[in-house]
């Protein structure tokens, strides 16, 4: 075994702070929680110029990124909480494509996805399917050169900023759960579309997505008719594998930065044994956290599909930052609840806005009672609830 | 990185797992209570090396990696085997690390498999080394004595063996006059600190194998165990918990490793990681044979059933040292008040 990344990955994880450094300006990140839109079309592009988008694909002119330093690449993004959720969802759907999707509309979008000049929102979830996303009601009606879409998309994020959305809708109004389903790349500037806003607890945009007898030619549908559910599951695959504990690792960053600094007694709370005993907690949960992350990762190296460890390291490491912004925001005391968007607010409002944060962690890509219900049925051999 | 075992690593744990399953089977566990020491068992594990395996060539030993024992002992707690190993594989690598002088001896009687030497993990209080792991079936102990390392040899009448939750050979040691100085000064603490690394390391290893052995019984009972018309393993109130159980032990075992790893390489942080890891695995373990135990409803409080054996050493064999919060302030010592950087 061994523990530690080879030295060409340390460097380029240096390569990436520095990235950061330039293009992640402190007005930047205030512009974006301002607007709560968590997408930077500049920022994306220089992504894009360097190949960081999907660094793991073949392009002409880049060598493809290791399984070790896209997981640190993703990883220091992820820390330093670049704007990153336009272009994963549109990876997401640009590996659909790929797999699945028609000759021209690999030619047209996968190396658009790729350089950062077009980003593709999820409409997946509706207002009565969530984790359970086989209810879906959403339906396109074959007509004469295409569909016609009529239905509502539930947390479409970027929705109205991005250029597409992947839709998963019924076409076939007879058909029951997974079957009967089909995946689609909808251009959002068509009529009949709006995209109205809703406000989360973290500051951030989503919104609902409306289609009402929108028109969508053939060309534009990406799985077979039918195929749906199929196109679906290797999207989701990839949103197993993102990572979640840079998020708690930042927030250990910024409680460690208020412990070392003198407080109005003039004494540093981490003199304490109490401080420092609650923040080496922070420390263990991140520590495994990163393991059962490291391990999904190492296992997709080697060519396993880490089907329970992606749960298990997705349940960990979300409910990890639950309960230690909880624990860590109580630490700091009265003062942890000045918000982010106040001047006197500690660590520029950093760790009251991770208790914020951390809560959407455990229930979008999937709530963790569904990662539970995963690991109970896959690793510990138990019937289906 | 690279978490993998290799192919002779497998095989180690393949042949401890079956040696064991054998050796130490359930009914040899109860049969060896309450004492908790089984002396055929211990002679099987002496003969197939895992004393020797542990120290240097140099010193006449196999040389292997504080890794490679933390594989064994997981499956020692996945059997929650009645014998000594923990304690006496790292007494040997303590006296091994000290090196000349009665160290030398006592290391060699303990190679020719004459003396079982254990290790008090606390530091003797007035003159006694209280509940000291193997305490009641050794031939001697290493005991940190303030600033000095002394060889123990309890005479009758110094040694009382204690009866305690985990059924461990436990003995409070009273240091009489003639126990032997192996080392004295700053050195002596460094170097029982870094053994108690190590043993840190090693019982949160065997922490998992007790949760992770724990677990799979709850689990098969789960299954098995029908009411309401279903297998109570169908509920999600039953099962959430034991999925939340099996990710933290897969997590405990990954970090014990690590640290593990940390030691074996000088890696930064390794005091660190090593008390990280014994609490992490002590708080997993506590849970999972709590969960695995409340599956099995009132049997499970019943002393016929196994899941009371792992239940009882997931806190007893740990706890001879500390429970979890104890883990936790020697990490956070590591990490923010001694040697920056370790």
């Amino acid at each position: 075994m061994d523990f530690a990344w080879d030295a060409e990955t340390e460097a380029f994880r240096e390569e990436v702070r520095g990235f950061l450094s330039e293009h992640l300006t402190e007005e930047l990140e205030d512009e974006l929680y301002a607007s709560g839109v968590l997408h930077d079309v500049s920022f994306s592009r220089a992504l894009g110029e360097r190949n960081w988008i999907a660094p793991e694909w073949p392009r002409e002119g880049f060598e493809p990124l290791s399984t070790a330093a896209v997981h640190v690449l993703t990883r220091e993004l992820t820390r330093a909480d670049a704007p990153l959720v336009a272009f994963t969802t549109s990876v997401m759907v640009a590996r659909v494509i790929r797999s699945v999707g028609s000759e021209a509309l690999q030619a047209d979008v996968v190396p658009k996805v790729v350089s950062g000049e077009v980003t593709i929102a999820l409409g997946m979830s509706e207002p009565e399917a969530g984790s359970d996303v086989a209810a879906i009601q959403t339906r396109a009606r074959a007509v004469d050169g295409g569909w016609i879409i009529d239905g509502q998309k539930m947390f479409t994020t970027n929705g109205h900023v991005a250029d597409y959305v992947f839709l998963l809708a019924r076409t076939d109004p007879a058909s029951e759960r997974h079957h009967g389903l089909t995946t689609f790349l909808v251009p959002l500037g068509l009529e009949g579309i709006e995209a109205q806003a809703v406000f989360t607890m973290s500051g951030e945009r989503t919104n609902i997505t409306y289609y009402s007898e929108v028109f969508l030619e053939d060309q534009w549908r990406i799985s077979e008719v039918g195929a749906g559910w199929h196109s679906l599951m290797l999207a989701l695959q990839d949103e197993h594998s993102a990572p979640f504990s840079p998020h708690l690792a930042r927030l250990l960053d910024h409680a460690e930065a208020w412990a070392s600094a003198p407080a109005e007694d003039g004494i540093a709370p981490i003199e304490r044994e109490d401080v420092r005993q609650r923040l080496m907690k922070a420390v263990v949960d991140l520590e495994v956290a990163e393991l059962l992350e490291q391990r999904a990762t190492w296992m997709d190296s080697v060519g396993e599909v880490p089907v329970v460890e992606g749960p298990m390291s997705k349940l960990f490491s979300t409910e990890a930052g639950v309960r230690r912004s909880e624990d860590l925001t109580a630490l700091v005391g009265p003062d942890a609840l000045r918000s982010r968007s106040d001047p006197t607010a500690i660590e520029r409002g950093l760790i009251e806005h991770s208790l914020r944060y951390a809560l959407g962690m455990t229930i979008y890509a999937g709530t963790s009672e569904v990662q539970r219900n995963i690991i109970a049925q896959r690793r510990c051999g138990l019937p289906r609830s | 990185m690279d978490l993998g075992l290799t192919d002779e690593q497998r095989q180690l744990v393949g042949s401890f797992a079956q040696l064991l399953a054998k050796s130490s089977s359930p009914e040899r566990v109860r049969a060896a209570e309450p004492e908790g020491f089984d002396a055929l068992l211990w002679g099987t594990l002496v003969e197939t090396g895992v004393v020797v395996m542990g120290v240097t060539e140099a010193s006449g030993g196999w040389g292997a990696w504080l890794l490679d024992l933390a594989l064994v002992a997981e499956q020692v707690g996945r059997a929650v085997a009645p014998a000594p190993v923990i304690e006496v594989q790292v007494a040997a690598r303590l006296l091994d690390a000290i090196g000349d002088g009665p160290a030398h001896e006592a290391l060699a009687d303990l190679l020719a498999g004459e003396q079982l030497v254990t290790l008090a993990v606390r530091p003797a209080i007035g003159g006694c080394a209280p509940l000291t792991p193997a305490g009641a079936i050794c031939d001697a102990a290493i005991v940190r004595d303030g600033d000095r390392l002394v060889l123990v040899v309890p005479r009758e009448g110094d040694r009382q063996p204690v009866a305690n939750l985990g059924s461990a050979p436990l003995a409070d040691l009273l240091l009489t006059g003639d126990a032997v100085q192996l080392a004295a000064g700053p050195s002596a603490t460094a170097l029982f600190e870094a053994a108690l690394d190590e043993w840190l390391v090693l019982t949160a290893a065997a922490m998992v194998g007790i949760g992770a052995a724990a677990h799979e019984i709850g689990c098969a009972y789960a299954v098995e165990r029908r009411a309401f018309g279903s297998p109570i393993g169908a509920f999600q109130g039953v099962s959430h918990p034991l999925a939340d159980d099996v990710t933290n032990l897969d997590g405990a075992r990954l970090l014990a490793q690590k640290a593990a790893w940390a030691i074996d390489t000088g890696a930064p942080r390794s005091r660190e990681l090593a008390a990280m890891a014994f609490a992490f695995a002590s708080t997993t373990a506590e849970s999972a044979t709590y969960n695995s135990l409340h599956v099995h409803g009132g049997y499970g409080f019943m002393l016929e059933y196994d899941v009371q054996l792992h239940y009882r050493r997931a806190r007893g064999w740990s706890r001879v040292w500390g429970d979890a919060e104890a883990g936790v302030r020697r990490a956070a010592d590591a990490r923010y008040l001694v040697e920056p950087g370790r």
